[in-house]
């Protein structure tokens, strides 16, 4: 659907982005994050960015306002909106394009309202900067698309301040926000990514109603291809600032022709054989129960639990389920007000500082963040060492040695133990929180959220690691996630965690076949699937369902 | 109870109880000086007996823990006690003193805190570029250069190269406001200068702070302008730091400014305290001392609550 003139919304041409980095210890220089792409919008129409992290899909969205991040800049190339190249107009002319023609979603709604103003003083902000419509009108558009997306209230829900309404919904207000000012073109930027599936989903369905029914155009930015298969009609994906693939959202998903979309296609597929029961468990948790001092509520409800020795036990739930809180719970940082923790045999003190030296070290812990559970001063060879110096007392060469051993098993040759964390990339930090948790031999490792903030195919890579580590030492995981496919990938049984309390236990076959309780059912469901019209089965099915109760 | 209400009262006990603990410190400091009032009075060549007469008669000879509870009480009665040296009543005297300070701090502060605030934002809006620069500049060179220094440069600029000014600031009952305010414009000029970079660097680093923030980022892709940006998305959030560097300037401006009340002779507490200071009068100078901290509490305080009702997480809870 080209306009009158018969031009694209959106066309960019041979765009490039660079920006200058500064590596710790080396002189600054310029790198080159986007390679000439070119892509064209056309009215109406979603296309759909992905790649992982650094393949240049945000840095491209925002170039169609113009706009780099820190030292982002663009180098070269053309930026066609509405037949103007929006490079050549000036900053009064990017002032009228930006929350006008082109406005923006971002991945993190919560830290993109600003705290000190009331939700609709910012939603119609666009409107009556630019004039677009006097405020009662702008007010009375922004109460229609707060019902229109599905938000509480819509009446009274732009007198809320950022602070007082969920994640959810704040995404929801944003997308809100972009759509209030009528634009000709939406820049959804991950807008999905930080909610839980079950939010997800909702969300998900709104902005995709939004877009139908306003008709506006739009770049959908993703690293999750069975969401972007789910809102656009084209996708483009992209690899270190270069395009590998461009075509319809059909033939990417169901007939990819590179070998690397095939390999993002098929990441979700793999499936771990779940292991035969062993006798012994090696983590006992019986009926704890726990709160936060502050907050008079249990946190964890009665919560049991066991773990073998070499196996898995995923905990699965979403956000406020508790399920770090059972970690802690069970490392003694926050000792359970009832229960007991029986681990490798003997009874453990709820309090952390009633627990042996053993107790400490035979029990481990890896974190979402890799790059901030390290100290950014120190060597890969400290940061390893240290565990080993404190548990085992080994020091010097001998030390050098167990650390470069720790690294071979993590796949991460000689040179790495130099190395500074900023250094590293993503999937190689969290490699070394890995070697540095194996490094005091421990019984059982707690990972929390390893893989969340990793790209799907360095997670399965970690997930893989994770696997044979466990084969060749035996160790037992509490894994803690939110991805279900990752728990198919890993758990050998699954607890599911909801408001505290755990819903659904058991082997992982038992827990992943029907019949599904309730939660358990809208959990599973909501996991998106690489096909298209997914979400549409599932919002029918699930209205259905509502309507038959 | 809203938990402001609670936040708001914690604090103001907390200050009167931090008060106590001072009046306290003021008391014994005094009481450790070597001699005694006594002895001040009447010198080293003073008689045993007419040093116990005078201590009798002064009431120096009751333990010191009654006579801060004395003293306590005569102050919660507004009673200050009565001068050594020419034995008028404290209370009278730093009453009309006291004005004066506020006088003169209420006029350099009125200036000084949206001069220094609106500067920040300038110097954020061409943030190192030559307005910024000149501005950081002129500030740093005024804060650096001794007050009594500037004073005499401004003196000898505005009452000596050009007659604008007098350069004696003596104001009395009889002014009219204008004439007044005429009167008092060189050390509200010296003042303001002085006080003027702390607060304008802390506005402009509080709010570079804020300008790294993601809710930036959403405004500026609005398409807004840049100062609109600063001052309606970023000023909000950095409330709190300006909030309480204001208040350190503002009990500066009140506690602190002796030497520019010598320089200018300005009748106000500065001068009164260091008189009394150099003739021993212990009343007056604990008076004094008491006067200061409550003012330096009081804004401190003040301070602790504008940031409270500044946060709208605790404004509007949950």
């Amino acid at each position: 659907m080209l306009d009158i003139a018969g031009k694209p919304l959106l066309d960019i041409r041979n765009l490039k982005i660079g920006a200058t980095v500064y590596p710790p210890g080396e002189r600054p220089r310029d790198v080159t994050l986007v390679h000439g792409v070119s892509l064209t919008v056309e009215k109406g129409k979603v296309l759909g960015l992905i790649g992982e992290s650094g393949a240049g899909k945000s840095t491209i969205g925002l170039a169609s306002m113009a706009y780099g991040r820190g030292g982002v800049r663009i180098t070269g190339g053309e930026v066609f909106v509405n037949g103007r190249d929006i490079l050549k107009g000036g900053t009064a002319g990017l002032r009228a394009l930006r929350g006008r023609e082109v406005t923006y979603v971002s991945q993190s709604a919560a830290a993109s309202f600003n705290p000190a103003k009331r939700l609709m003083e910012q939603v119609i902000e666009s409107c009556l900067t630019h004039g677009v419509m006097p405020k009662a009108e702008a007010e009375k558009r922004a109460v229609t698309l707060f019902r229109k997306l599905g938000l509480p209230n819509p009446e009274t829900f732009g007198d809320r301040y950022p602070h007082q309404v969920s994640g959810g919904q704040l995404q929801r207000a944003m997308t809100a926000m972009a759509l209030c000012p009528k634009p000709d073109l939406v820049v959804f930027d991950e807008p999905t990514t930080a909610l839980d599936v079950t939010t997800q989903i909702d969300v998900l369905m709104a902005i995709k109603e939004a877009i139908r029914d306003t008709g506006v155009a739009a770049l959908y930015i993703t690293h999750d291809l069975a969401v972007v298969a789910q809102v656009s009609d084209d996708i483009m994906v992209l690899r270190n600032g270069k395009t590998v693939e461009w075509g319809t959202t059909d033939q990417i998903i169901n007939a990819p022709r590179e070998p690397y979309t095939q390999a993002l296609v098929s990441v979700r597929s793999h499936e771990h054989p779940e292991k035969p029961p062993a006798a012994e468990p090696v983590l006992t948790v019986e009926a704890v129960t726990a709160r936060y001092r502050s907050v008079p509520i249990d946190v964890l409800k009665n919560v049991s639990v066991e773990i073998a020795p070499g196996r898995t036990l995923a905990v699965v739930g979403e956000s406020g389920s508790g399920k770090s809180t059972l970690a802690r719970a069970i490392t003694g940082l926050l000792p359970p007000t009832r229960g007991r923790i029986r681990f490798a045999g003997r009874q453990l003190s709820n309090d952390l500082a009633g627990r042996t030296k053993d107790d400490l070290r035979e029990m481990q812990m890896i974190y979402q963040m890799a790059d901030v559970a390290m100290n950014p001063r120190q060597t890969v060879g400290t940061i390893i060492g240290r565990p080993l110096e404190f548990y085992f007392g080994l020091r010097g060469a001998e030390r050098d040695k167990r650390v470069q051993e720790l690294l071979d098993q993590i796949e991460m040759g000689k040179g790495f133990a130099d190395r500074y964390p900023a250094e590293l990339s993503g999937g190689q930090k969290q490699r070394v929180c890995i070697a540095r948790s194996l490094a005091a031999k421990p019984k059982l490792i707690i990972c929390d959220e390893v893989t969340s903030a990793l790209d799907p195919l360095v997670a399965e890579g970690i997930l893989k690691l994770l696997l044979d580590l466990q084969a060749q030492e035996n160790v037992a995981y509490l894994f803690i996630t939110h991805d279900l496919a990752t728990v198919r990938a890993i758990a050998d049984s699954i607890a599911v965690m909801y408001k505290g309390e755990v819903v659904r236990y058991g082997p992982k076959s038992d827990v992943l076949a029907p019949p599904f309780d309730n939660y358990t059912d809208l959990l599973l469901s909501s996991v998106p699937e690489m096909r298209l019209g997914w979400l549409e089965e599932v919002i029918a099915h699930r209205k259905m369902e509502s309507a038959g109760n | 109870m809203h938990p402001i209400v609670r936040l708001v009262l914690q604090r103001v006990g907390l200050g009167l109880v931090l008060l106590l603990a001072v009046s306290v410190l003021i008391f014994l400091g005094t009481e450790a000086l070597p001699g005694d009032v006594a002895q001040a009075i009447l010198g080293q060549s003073a008689t045993p007996e007419s040093l116990a007469n005078l201590r009798e008669q002064l009431g120096l000879n009751v333990p010191a823990t009654t006579r801060y509870f004395n003293w306590l009480w005569g102050i919660l009665h507004g009673d200050l006690g009565t001068s050594l040296t020419n034995g008028s009543d404290i209370a009278a005297d730093i009453g009309k003193r006291l004005g004066n300070t506020l006088f003169l701090a209420f006029w350099a502060a009125v200036i000084a805190v949206p001069l220094a605030i609106g500067l920040g934002l300038v110097a954020v809006r061409y943030r190192n570029r030559w307005p910024d620069r000149l501005i950081s500049g002129m500030t740093l060179a005024t804060i650096s250069l001794p007050e009594f220094v500037v004073g005499y440069i401004v003196m000898y600029l505005l009452t000596v190269k050009v007659q604008l000014f007098s350069p004696i600031a003596t104001i009395s009952d009889g002014m009219t406001l204008g004439e007044k305010l005429y009167t008092i414009a060189l050390p509200v000029l010296v003042l303001v200068l002085v006080v003027l970079a702390h607060m304008m660097r802390m506005t402009r680093a509080a709010i570079l702070n804020v300008m790294q923030s993601a809710y930036i980022e959403t405004a500026e892709l609005k398409g807004l302008r840049p100062f609109k940006i600063i001052a309606r998305h970023a000023f909000p959030n950095a409330i709190a730091p300006v909030v309480n560097v204001v208040m350190l300037n503002l009990a500066y401006l009140v506690v602190g400014v002796v030497v520019v009340e010598v320089v200018f002779v300005y009748p106000g507490m500065g001068q009164y305290l260091v008189d009394h200071v150099s003739k021993r009068d212990v009343p007056v100078v604990q008076a004094c001392g008491l006067i200061f901290a409550a003012v330096y509490i009081g804004l401190n305080i003040l301070a602790d609550v504008i940031s409270i009702l500044a946060n709208p997480r605790l404004r509007h809870p949950k």
